[in-house]
């Protein structure tokens, strides 16, 4: 049973609902970051905080039957496209109401009646599904189109490139959305990408632009630019998203120290915030309101998540085979 | 009657289900001029939307058929070499196999996975040559090698039909098989029930694809010295447990033949699940590759590597003496 909210009527490219969609972002990640420290949440997870512009802007491009496939940084596009934060942070913790039943947790939540085809824990592996998908699409006679969110560390896997290959050969409507937030886990951009990440694209003959990844006004313009194309039948477009990680790459950091950035690079990338970008844009008494909302939400998700019953270990292997197919025990006697 | 041949059987049973079900789409490398002969014909049928050609993209068109699965379709991969499985194992097992779990069973991926050729071909060396069917059996993907054309008929259809992940292993050895059957009396063969394709007393000889035509010869060979019975799981993921525990009642011998390397191979978890299932009067024996086997060019080396049929007549023997 999920949490009732009260949506704010606001539609989801004006100036509230991107503040709105950046402002839930941050709060749910704050809430989640704090809930692994506690140990409800097992795992740890990767926070999205800084990059929330990118996903406000590319989901609020999108129509509810548009499709996206997310990373294993994927909460900020989940809740983004719409879904039930409640349900999203009860899949964090591993409970039965979660997304997913507790089978995805933080790496693997899907929602497929909003279109959410999965995040996915394997850099770079979504493209090629996204573009199964937009091919189908396609088929039906739909001008649905499917974006595939994936970060700067993805620009070097082989089956990325692949589906770039095949969405620009077979004009599919695909958008490419790489979210640079310079570093895949501690690695540089500067020491992995060899040429630019736009090359990538303009190498398959894709329209690709960088753009501001910190303002989500900026990344909506260049999305729906390229969602237009996309409908039209006019092919793929990759959109590079310039953007910094504010938190660590995974919540292990907190306890592991690693040292991979400079305190004053770090301050440096806080200062440019997408939550302050496009809350600038609003009048004191609404930027309050939105505010009260999104805390009133992510507060009734966090009760309806550790509310909520864990999984029933009997059914570990519920869901194995899409045909009820039950696999063999693997206990002795 | 009419003669089909195992290939032909692939053939049809493509053309039927294309023919079937509009979500059904084929697609893969020179699949349109039907370089392997197994989507001869289609092309004209059905056009250039059923019947794909990729480019050697292989992971690509391997997680593409995921996202389309997931939306709908069902598609049938083709894969020209057995091989290229391993570029595409993070896409099949890491990724469409685990869908359906990892989203609380929001999704299925009805993709399958057609390997004609696989196995030794004789001639085409160390990485052509492979017949890697254990290694989607032990991840748990539904893993079929079908034996004689109408299996191979009824198998594929079945395997298009389900909803989830299933590869279909046509072995090299097993596609000039020819049956003299009625067309009419072709029809789906379900998964994990096996076939017992000539009864015997005294020993069950367990084998899969093109050594069950082996296993026949060599039982037939055998005729007046022992009485083997031979029992073709037919799928070896899922696996007729309760078939072979039948057949194990009545000869409570064992042995396996398998065209798999031996080490964590197929023939090990079927002794294995005898041996805890089943009255065994004497330990079994397995014929298989050897352990870590890479399949060496010239044709002596090629052969040695592959279990025959003198290996075969051994094991059965030497269970017998025991």
């Amino acid at each position: 049973m999920a949490v009732l909210i009260t949506v704010v009527a606001h539609p989801p490219d004006s100036d509230v609902g991107l503040y709105r969609a950046v402002r839930l972002i941050r709060r749910f990640e704050e809430r989640a970051v704090d809930l692994v420290r506690s140990g409800d949440i097992i795992g740890g997870i990767h926070p999205y905080t800084g990059q929330e512009a990118i996903a406000a802007g590319v989901c609020a491009a999108l129509r509810v039957d548009d499709t996206i496939t997310s990373t294993h940084r994927g909460h900020g596009h989940v809740l983004a496209k719409g879904a039930d934060p409640a349900r999203v942070l009860a899949e964090l913790a591993g409970r039965a109401t979660g997304l997913n039943r507790g089978r995805g947790g933080s790496m693997h939540a899907a929602d497929f009646a909003l279109g959410i085809l999965g995040a996915n824990a394997i850099v770079g592996a979504n493209g090629a599904i996204t573009a199964g998908a937009a091919w189908a699409a396609r088929q039906e006679g739909s001008d649905r189109v499917a974006v595939s969110f994936f970060g700067d560390g993805a620009v070097n896997q082989g089956v990325l490139l692949e589906a770039m290959n095949l969405a620009a050969l077979w004009r599919l409507p695909v958008l490419f959305v790489c979210e640079n937030n310079g570093y895949a886990t501690t690695l540089t951009v500067s020491d992995a990408v060899a040429g630019t990440i736009t090359g990538r694209g303009a190498a398959f003959g894709m329209p690709s632009a960088t753009v501001d990844g910190m303002d989500p006004r900026t990344v909506l313009d260049a999305a729906r630019e390229a969602v237009d194309r996309a409908r039209a039948g006019d092919g793929p477009s990759l959109i590079e998203c310039l953007t910094y990680r504010f938190d660590a790459h995974h919540t292990w950091e907190h306890k592991a120290r690693v040292r991979y950035r400079e305190d004053d690079e770090v301050r440096s990338g806080r200062q440019r915030d997408p939550v302050e970008i496009q809350g600038a844009r609003l009048d004191d008494g609404e930027r309050a309101r939105v505010d009260a909302e999104v805390q009133s939400v992510v507060d009734a998700a966090v009760a309806f998540a550790l509310d909520s019953p864990h999984p029933d270990p009997v059914g570990a292997l519920d869901h194995l085979y899409a045909t009820g197919m039950r696999a063999r025990p693997g206990g002795g006697g | 009657m009419p003669w089909l041949s195992y290939h032909k059987a692939l053939n049809r049973a493509l053309g039927d289900e294309l023919a079937r079900d509009p979500a059904v789409f084929v697609l893969g490398e020179d699949v349109r001029v039907a370089v392997s002969n197994v989507t001869a014909g289609l092309l004209k049928r059905f056009g250039p939307d059923r019947v794909l050609d990729t480019p050697l993209s292989e992971q690509a068109f391997t997680s593409f058929a995921t996202g389309a699965a997931m939306s709908g379709r069902r598609p049938v991969i083709e894969f020209q070499i057995p091989a290229l499985l391993y570029l595409a194992f993070e896409q099949i097992v890491n990724q469409a196999h685990k869908f359906s779990l990892m989203t609380g069973g929001q999704t299925r991926v009805p993709v399958t996975y057609l390997v004609p050729g696989s196995g030794s071909k004789t001639g085409w060396a160390g990485q052509h040559s492979d017949h890697p069917y254990a290694l989607f059996a032990h991840a748990g993907v539904k893993t079929v090698v079908p034996a004689t054309p109408e299996d191979a008929y009824g198998l594929l259809t079945t395997a298009i039909r389900d909803d989830d992940p299933v590869v279909v292993f046509a072995p090299a050895g097993a596609l000039g098989v020819r049956a003299d059957l009625d067309h009419e009396g072709l029809a789906p063969v379900p998964l994990g029930v096996g076939r017992v394709h000539r009864e015997g007393e005294d020993v069950t000889v367990v084998a899969v694809g093109h050594l069950v035509h082996d296993a026949l010869a060599v039982a037939e060979e055998l005729a007046g010295e022992v009485s083997v019975e031979v029992f073709d799981p037919r799928t070896v993921y899922p696996f007729d447990w309760d078939g072979l525990a039948a057949s194990l009642a009545k000869t409570g011998r064992l042995v396996v033949v398998d065209d798999s390397n031996r080490m964590c191979g197929i023939a090990a978890e079927v002794v294995a699940t005898a041996a805890e299932r089943c009255d065994l009067a004497v330990p079994p024996a397995r014929v298989t590759r050897p352990d870590g086997a890479v399949v060496p060019f010239a044709l002596g080396l090629d052969l040695a590597v592959q279990p025959d049929r003198a290996q075969l007549t051994a094991a059965i023997r030497k269970v017998l003496k025991q």
